[in-house]
């Protein structure tokens, strides 16, 4: 029995995390969303790494590791609110890879796995035809919940939406036809749920560090706030929302690859504490910075908004809780 | 990352399973004094069978069991519903204690009783004026011809009538600061400057004490880890107390929870969308509980020591326990509020689980300060 990660892990994450410290600090973050445009330097940095095929069978032109690297990667770009379309890409590598046949995999994996002809999937919530990073894709799955299908990017209509995320691009998509998924869809989604769940617990690590670090710093009354328990107290709040995240996340990820009937049940509590603690840990940070959190040149918000579109993407917490409740023998 | 035992831990739950399945005593019986009988004969049993104190090493007649071992028995012991020893806290606190710090004598004439619970131990730590700040405690230990009297009130101590000893922190210097001029003793409980009465709780039955000391003695050669190092022999069994504990207080919390949701669902409550909700939320944050005790116990191994992680799980477990009460408070009605009832027992006894073992307030302070590192107030 070992919950840790591994030597290489470890190594996975401390790359991720030097290298976006680099390349993609928040002020690089504020940069691209407020010009919502991805830099593309950054995105072809984490193709030269080989991130997007890091869940990908080596036939496949990925790296051939699991679910466990992609979560680390995932959190690490989470933490870093990096702007890229690596999550929607990852995401679409593993509904494909669970649900389609040969054939597709053969056609559409290689692209994904090294960025060139990416992925995306719809969501799954209120806006079925909602998609991030639809625009340049080479595939898209469309109704994943209903009728699941591909379209090929050039095939669909795709037109942009604005959401309160500006670090990720967002799309409604439609496309009249296109090849049906007839595989397992649901384990799919499920595994994306995950990796989702990662860069929602990187998100509210950001978070709770900038409100901590504040708390230490930020004097009134003579004595700095976080030695108040109203704010320490708050603060630990965040990190036990955080850590319960990511502790579920984690076994999740671990699941896929070890225990995949254990699965269904980890990844659904996974994206359903994660996507509760990001909104929450984000919101405790704002309230913990006070008026300086609520300022556009506070980059708090970032993450915040962030959270809160993730939180929704692939089902909310009380749809994955919906999930929870039957496989829990709830008649 | 690997969640699964090894073979040689496998082996370990299979003996411990089939020990239990054969050997569980089943369930308690009813009264203070029958289940402290019970639980005795009960400490006995898994004493003669090598199972009394499995985390002590094997030449104080423990079994020197690994971490991973430890949270094994206790997940099995949950999961089969067996009873608690008897001398939970002797084996728990005071042993690992005098192992720690005791001398040979000591450790020649405490630990095997112990182990049989031929010997009751019981914890003199909180006060009345003393709770969450303990180093404040009041009670004097005063030398007197080369041994010591003790006066002074201790509260909250479980078993402190059917105790043979008392770990018993006392001040012996009025004027150091409040950590160092304390001292820690085992105390004879049987004499007459020892007064024991029951303290009846919101439940209505008495599980604790308090305890008069007036003039009470202690033997010098029952002094531990020298004169005025009480807090630092204490502070290291508290942060013992709980290693291990949280993937087994999971276990029980899943327990209650399947056990409501058969409630529940006997009841026709299952389609409704805000049990349903609730439930998932329980559900989620048991498995939180179990997982956070694994990535702490898996901590605890690489370093060494207990982390301040055992903070959260406490506190994790009191709030689990709480909402799981109102919860089926809420599915049964009326039902759950009769006196006596199983359901209105467990409402009102798990409000005192953010209190008992460090409260809640207490544990997000030892979060703030200790795991993020913001300052004291203090």
């Amino acid at each position: 029995m070992d919950f840790g990660f591994t030597d290489e892990q470890n190594a996975i994450k401390e790359t991720a995390r030097e290298m976006l410290a680099k390349r993609s600090p928040l002020s690089a973050v504020r940069e691209a969303a407020e010009s919502r445009t991805y830099p593309d330097a950054l995105w072809s940095e984490i193709r030269d790494l080989g991130w997007p095929g890091i869940a990908i069978d080596e036939e496949h032109g990925g790296q051939g590791l699991g679910l466990v690297e992609l979560v680390i990667l995932a959190e690490e770009l989470g933490y870093a609110c990096a702007p890229t379309p690596f999550l929607s890409n990852a995401i679409a590598g593993l509904v494909i890879d669970s649900a389609a046949s040969d054939a597709q995999r053969d056609r559409w994996l290689p692209g994904i796995a090294s960025g060139e002809g990416r992925g995306s999937i719809a969501g799954t919530g209120d806006e079925p035809g909602l998609v991030p990073d639809a625009e340049g894709a080479a595939v898209i799955g469309l109704d994943p919940m209903t009728e699941p299908r591909l379209v090929e990017g050039s095939a669909a209509k795709i037109e942009p939406v604005e959401l309160i995320d500006a670090t990720r691009e967002y799309a409604r998509v439609s496309a009249a036809a296109g090849e049906p998924l007839d595989g397992d869809v649901a384990r799919g989604l499920q595994l994306g749920a995950v990796a989702l769940s990662a860069e929602l617990v990187g998100l509210a690590q950001r978070a709770m560090n900038l409100a901590v670090d504040y708390a230490k710093e930020r004097q009134q009354f003579g004595r700095p706030i976080g030695a108040y328990q109203a704010v320490s107290h708050r603060c630990a709040g965040m990190l036990y929302d955080t850590e319960e995240a990511r502790s579920l996340t984690y076994y999740a990820a671990w699941c896929a690859g070890a225990e995949p009937q254990s699965l269904p049940l980890a990844a659904h509590m996974a994206k359903a504490r994660a996507s509760d603690a990001a909104w929450r840990v984000t919101n405790d940070a704002l309230q913990v910075l006070g008026g300086i959190g609520f300022t556009w040149e506070h980059d708090l918000h970032f993450l915040l908004k962030r959270a809160k579109v993730g939180s929704e993407l692939l089902g909310d917490a009380r749809m994955h809780r919906e999930q929870v409740a039957s496989l829990a023998g709830l008649a | 990352m690997d969640l699964t035992l090894t073979q040689a831990e496998e082996a370990f739950r299979d003996q411990v399973r089939s020990w239990l399945g054969e050997n569980n005593p089943g369930p308690e019986p009813e009264g203070e004094e029958a289940k402290f009988l019970f639980r005795r004969d009960w400490q006995q049993k898994m004493h003669e069978a090598g199972w009394a104190g499995i985390s002590w090493p094997k030449e104080y007649g423990g079994r020197g069991a690994s971490l991973i071992e430890q949270a094994i028995f206790s997940e099995e012991m949950a999961r089969q519903k067996a009873p608690a020893p008897a001398n939970v806290l002797g084996l728990v606190m005071g042993g690992p204690v005098v192992i720690a710090h005791g001398t040979e004598d000591q450790k020649e004439r405490f630990l095997e009783p112990i182990l049989s619970a031929a010997e009751i131990w019981c914890q003199g730590f909180s006060e009345p004026e003393s709770g969450s700040d303990l180093a404040s405690l009041k009670t004097k230990a005063v030398r007197e011809n080369g041994s010591w009297r003790v006066s002074g009130q201790k509260v909250w101590t479980t078993y402190a009538h059917e105790a043979k000893w008392c770990m018993l922190l006392a001040r012996t210097d009025t004027d150091a600061p409040k950590h160092k001029g304390l001292t820690y003793f085992i105390c004879d409980m049987e004499q007459d400057g020892v007064e024991v009465r029951p303290l009846r709780q919101i439940t209505g039955e008495a599980e604790f004490n308090e305890i008069f000391f007036e003039g009470a003695h202690v033997e010098d050669e029952n002094l531990v880890g020298g004169e005025g190092n009480g807090w630092m022999v204490a502070i290291t069994t508290l942060m013992h107390e709980r290693a291990g504990l949280g993937a087994a207080s999971a276990i029980s919390v899943r327990r209650d929870l399947d056990e409501l949701i058969e409630v529940i669902n006997e009841r026709g409550l299952g389609e409704d969308p805000v049990i349903r909700q609730r439930i998932a939320e329980l559900k989620i944050g048991v498995e939180a509980l179990r997982l956070g005790s694994l990535r702490a116990l898996t901590q605890q191994m690489k370093v060494g020591i207990p982390g301040p992680e055992g903070s959260i799980a406490k506190w994790e477990w009191a709030m689990l326990n709480q909402k799981l009460t109102e919860l089926a408070a809420d599915v049964l009605g009326p039902e759950a509020l009769r006196p006596g009832t199983e359901w209105s027992y467990r409402l009102l006894r798990s409000r005192a689980n953010s209190i008992e073992g460090g409260t809640t307030d207490v544990m997000k302070n030892i979060v703030a300060e200790r795991v993020l590192g913001l300052p004291r107030l203090r």
